[in-house]
């Protein structure tokens, strides 16, 4: 990125206001999916768990940057009538390297997370931020705006997985090698930090508590992103639509 | 020059093919002996998984925690592979292990080949047995092993290509619905019964397993994999038990 700071550039900072208003925007007043409703598909069908979808916010993150990175680069060269044909190209080539590092470096977790990586792809947030950002301004910035909207995707995805997983799956981190198990009923190996399957202690005050299944299920994920939409709006009114 | 002529997004176009294509096949030879050998471990360590208790690496110690080598070991001195027709009969030409279970399934069942790998372990011999079916979103696959008894299952190892987290994808993640299948049997009175995957918990102690809450078109279709997948084998599994001998003789 060094190579294309340029006269002007110097001058300013290279992580100033402006990229700092970037980075910040789209995890509150700008974000992706509470209030430009992109890239709710993913947020639906990977938020069961937390694991997946902190692996999926990585991969958004990584392709959302340097998708815009290089859009920005190519922008002055893109015709314009073939401009989206190439977006998708830089997507497509990125997230195929992605899998392919996976591949590489831990194939159990290609495996585990080869359909959300195919995803990436159709998240039209990464496609949204290069029409409406990269393409109309320098590679720096572009890519900030790249990582802040992947951050903010990601933010709000983590989110609804650490409910749905607590109260659909009683666990954390299902999954990965920091599993936590939280609240359940014991049965043979698997054992919970509050059994509430217990005769006495901690556990036993809990003996009516299940898992709500209702959370394992991708509409749970519509409830609850609505109600933070519904939070998001009470304390920052200017989002509130007055037409 | 006019960036929206003909010409120019002709040129732009083909060279951008021209450069993405050949720096992704190049990053893809690179990696490609690795990331073979990677899905090689991955599918040994998988029948592997289905003798989980019979490992002889300590207690509590499955597939899923030994090493690539131990895989790679344990699978060159223990395991003998076998490729069989839906005849019962022994096919050369072909490993078990490099059967491309997706391409057999889309086959006719009289031309399909099946792996079988015969495990051993402490003078006892487990008959693993790979099949494949369909879950909800797309294909599940396991391999169930069975006891020299040919009829008692010694552990049984599922994955799926995409099941729902924390619905579907359990067959997979949570290692009691696997584990629910140690013991059971598929023959009764040596007739073969499969094992039945059933919504709301098992009745039967010996021939069924609980299904999933909320997975209830994933479960059946593991029931549905079993019956047929195993069933690919019967005639192999007769031919070995001897007593199949009367219905090979009515053929």
């Amino acid at each position: 990125m060094a190579e294309v700071k340029n006269v002007e550039e110097v001058k300013e900072p290279l992580f100033g206001k402006v990229e700092k208003k970037l980075m910040t925007d789209p995890l509150n007043d700008n974000n992706p999916i509470t209030v430009q409703v992109l890239g709710i598909c993913s947020a639906l069908a990977v938020t069961s768990l937390v694991y997946p979808s902190v692996v999926m916010s990585i991969a958004v993150i990584f392709v959302c940057g340097f998708s815009s990175l290089f859009t920005s680069l190519l922008r002055n060269a893109i015709p314009k009538a073939v401009r989206m044909i190439v977006q998708l190209v830089i997507i497509a080539t990125l997230v195929t390297l992605v899998e392919m590092a996976l591949k590489y470096f831990n194939y159990p977790v290609y495996k585990q997370l080869s359909v959300y990586i195919g995803l990436i792809i159709t998240n039209c947030i990464v496609m949204g931020r290069l029409e409406a950002f990269a393409m109309a301004n320098k590679p720096w910035r572009s890519f900030v705006d790249g990582i802040g909207n992947g951050v903010g995707y990601g933010a709000i995805l983590i989110a609804v997985g650490v409910v749905r997983e607590i109260f659909g799956k009683g666990t954390l981190f299902a999954g990965s090698p920091i599993e936590m198990k939280l609240i359940g009923a014991n049965a043979g190996k698997v054992e919970y930090m509050i059994n509430t399957a217990a005769e006495s202690g901690l556990g036993s005050w809990f003996g009516w508590y299940a898992n709500n299944n209702l959370m394992v299920l991708p509409a749970a994920a519509m409830f609850i992103i609505g109600i933070m939409i519904w939070i998001q709006r009470s304390y920052n009114t200017k989002l509130v639509d007055v037409s | 020059m006019d960036k929206n002529s003909t010409n120019y997004v002709l040129f732009f176009v083909v060279t951008m093919t021209v450069i993405v294509a050949f720096a992704l096949t190049s990053i893809r030879q690179a990696t490609k002996a690795t990331a073979d050998q990677n899905e090689d471990i991955f599918n040994k360590r998988a029948v592997l998984a289905a003798v989980n208790d019979y490992l002889g690496m300590g207690e509590n110690v499955g597939a899923n925690d030994l090493t690539d080598e131990q895989v790679l070991e344990i699978f060159n001195e223990k395991v003998e592979q076998t490729t069989l027709n839906t005849q019962g009969q022994e096919v050369d030409g072909v490993m078990a292990e490099d059967i491309d279970m997706a391409k057999e399934k889309k086959k006719d069942e009289s031309e399909r080949v099946l792996p079988l790998f015969k495990y051993a372990y402490e003078g006892q011999e487990f008959y693993i047995l790979s099949v494949r079916g369909n879950g909800l979103w797309d294909e599940i696959w396991g391999n169930i092993a069975l006891k020299s008894d040919i009829s008692t299952i010694a552990g049984a190892s599922f994955d799926h290509k995409g099941e729902t987290p924390g619905l579907g994808a359990e067959i997979k993640d949570n290692p009691t619905f696997s584990d629910n299948f140690k013991d059971k049997e598929i023959f009764r009175d040596g007739e073969f019964v499969s094992v039945k995957v059933r919504k709301g918990g098992a009745q039967d102690p010996t021939y069924e397993v609980d299904g999933i809450s909320g997975a209830t078109v994933t479960a059946d279709g593991v029931d549905k994999m079993l019956r047929s997948g195993i069933a690919l084998y019967l005639p192999y599994l007769n031919k070995i038990k001897g007593s199949g001998m009367e219905s090979m003789l009515q053929e």
